[in-house]
């Protein structure tokens, strides 16, 4: 304690500022650190199974026209560029097919028509993005369990994977690379889980994923993947994109979007 | 150890509190800049389910590099770092508060009785002047401390979790009625951020009193559990504590 006595205020504060600076720069390594994310990211299936647990088949909050947003915030890509999909979009989608591959008994193209012919689901839902914000909005799609039965999924399909026509980026210098999401059968059977292609009465707009995105509600909205192309029946995504599930599991986000 | 006057060291805190403690002030510093990290990604606050852009009910921030965690912006990261240490904080504040009941430190020591409550005027007046408790008086928490410890404990932590968990989209499924508690996700999203705040709160004051009520003193109780107190009359050699 004596030395303690002797020390200044100045020289303390010098300390806890010089602390403080290593504090920071430190903490900025750990975080790049793999095997640090490695551990912090072990929480997520943590997340996912007691999150599950406590509710298996509950149905996200639905809400009245009158709690509509004035104005909904489209976020990530707003206006694809696609060249292939700025021909679909200029004719309205006509000639536009839904192509759903992979573990599926009767692999299959839907129109527009096809996919409005099946079961559908409207909701009013309340949209969580990962920033924080939120918006409530009328969506009507087909109901994805409808296309599984359709198209007759396999047993050994674990997840289902949407194909987007938007790109994003990949790293600084990289050319950006296809969106894609994926969800596990626990939400691609639930009654709210739907392929859009009305939002609040009217045709999806272009900024909001026209011709179709997926509505998965329980999940943020990171996961509600835009400009569906193709949906693909999956054992394991390891050899997809960059094999984690989803662009933005890709680029160091959680695949389980719960939280 | 030369000292001018007696004194004893007494058996401050028990392994559990001071193990809790320092796990407890790191998970809330990393939650504390994590949760800036993750503020940042949008920052405004709203009241109700829905965020009105045009309208918001606060703009601030956004809030500087060396207070949010990682420095840089990396929402991803933010993330990261805020779900790991809200399971620890969580685990930790169980593990404190059932040892607490079982050993009654919670009704013994943070509880205050209506004699001790009768004197928060007195005990505001002395604190304003700096002035602490000394001698035999010293050997419990004075009614201040119990009373903002205990609002730490009962309502600004478990209100920040209950606010962290309406910010989950599948849990706002379980349970509906969770952010309907505080009159939306928005609400409560506006809410962890003023329970967070008056968290931040709480630490700056309780570090001033831990400086001024005897830095090394408080900060060795709080490490081996040992606390000195003046014997004899119970008067302060404030010069020396």
């Amino acid at each position: 304690m004596p030395i303690a006595q002797n020390l200044n205020r100045r020289a303390l504060l010098k300390m806890a500022g010089g602390l403080g600076a290593a504090l920071l720069t430190g903490c900025d390594q750990l975080t790049q650190d793999q095997t640090v994310r490695r551990i912090l990211g072990a929480a997520n299936p943590v997340d996912q199974t007691v999150q599950r647990a406590l509710g298996p088949n509950a149905l996200a909050a639905e809400f009245d026209e009158a709690d509509l947003s004035p104005k909904f915030r489209p976020n990530g890509s707003t206006d694809p560029d696609n060249a292939a999909y700025q021909a679909a979009a200029g004719q309205g989608f006509s000639d536009w097919r839904l192509n759903v591959t992979g573990l599926v008994g009767r692999p299959a193209q839907f129109s527009l028509a096809d996919l409005r012919a099946l079961p559908s689901r409207t909701q009013i839902t309340r949209h969580d993005c990962v920033e924080g914000w939120s918006c409530i909005g009328k969506w009507s799609g087909t109901r994805l369990s409808a296309l599984l039965e359709k198209t007759d999924l396999k047993p050994t399909a674990r997840y289902i994977v949407f194909h987007c026509a938007d790109a994003l980026p990949s790293g600084d210098f990289s050319p950006p690379v296809p969106y894609y999401e994926s969800i596990d059968l626990n939400d691609a059977w639930h009654e709210q889980t739907i392929l859009a292609y009305e939002m609040n009465g009217q045709d999806l707009p272009v900024a909001h994923g026209a011709p179709l995105r997926l509505r998965v509600e329980r999940q943020l909205g990171y996961k509600h993947a835009k400009y569906v192309m193709a949906i693909e029946a999956v054992e394991s995504f390891a050899n997809i994109g960059g094999g984690n599930g989803s662009y933005w599991a890709d680029n160091g986000y959680s695949w389980y979007a719960g939280i | 150890m030369p000292q001018p006057s007696p004194k004893l060291l007494i058996r401050r805190h028990s392994a559990v509190t001071r193990v809790t403690h320092w796990v407890n002030a790191l998970c809330l510093a990393v939650l504390l800049m994590s949760g800036l990290q993750i503020f940042n990604a949008h920052p405004a606050l709203y009241w109700g389910n829905i965020s009105t852009f045009d309208n918001p009910l606060a703009l601030i921030g956004p809030f500087p590099g060396w207070a949010t965690l990682p420095s840089y912006q990396d929402l991803a990261s933010g993330r990261l770092w805020h779900f790991f240490f809200a399971w620890l904080l969580v685990i930790n504040g169980a593990v404190y508060l059932l040892a607490s009941l079982v050993s009654r430190h919670l009704s013994r020591d943070l509880l205050p009785t209506r004699a001790e409550l009768a004197h928060v005027g007195q005990a505001i007046r002395e604190h304003i002047r700096l002035r602490f408790p000394q001698g035999e008086e010293a050997r419990r928490y004075n009614v201040l401390q119990q009373l903002a410890y205990l609002a730490v404990i009962v309502v600004l932590v478990p209100l920040v979790i209950v606010t962290g968990l309406c910010m989950s989209p599948r849990l706002n499924a379980d349970f509906q009625w969770l952010p309907a508690l505080f009159g939306g996700r928005q609400s409560a999203r506006t809410v962890h951020f003023l329970a967070a705040s008056g968290l931040l709160a709480f630490f700056i004051v309780h570090v001033a009193m831990v400086l001024a009520s005897g830095f090394w003193n408080n900060l060795r109780s709080m490490i081996t559990g040992r606390y000195a107190i003046e014997t004899g009359d119970g008067h302060a050699d404030r010069a020396k504590s």
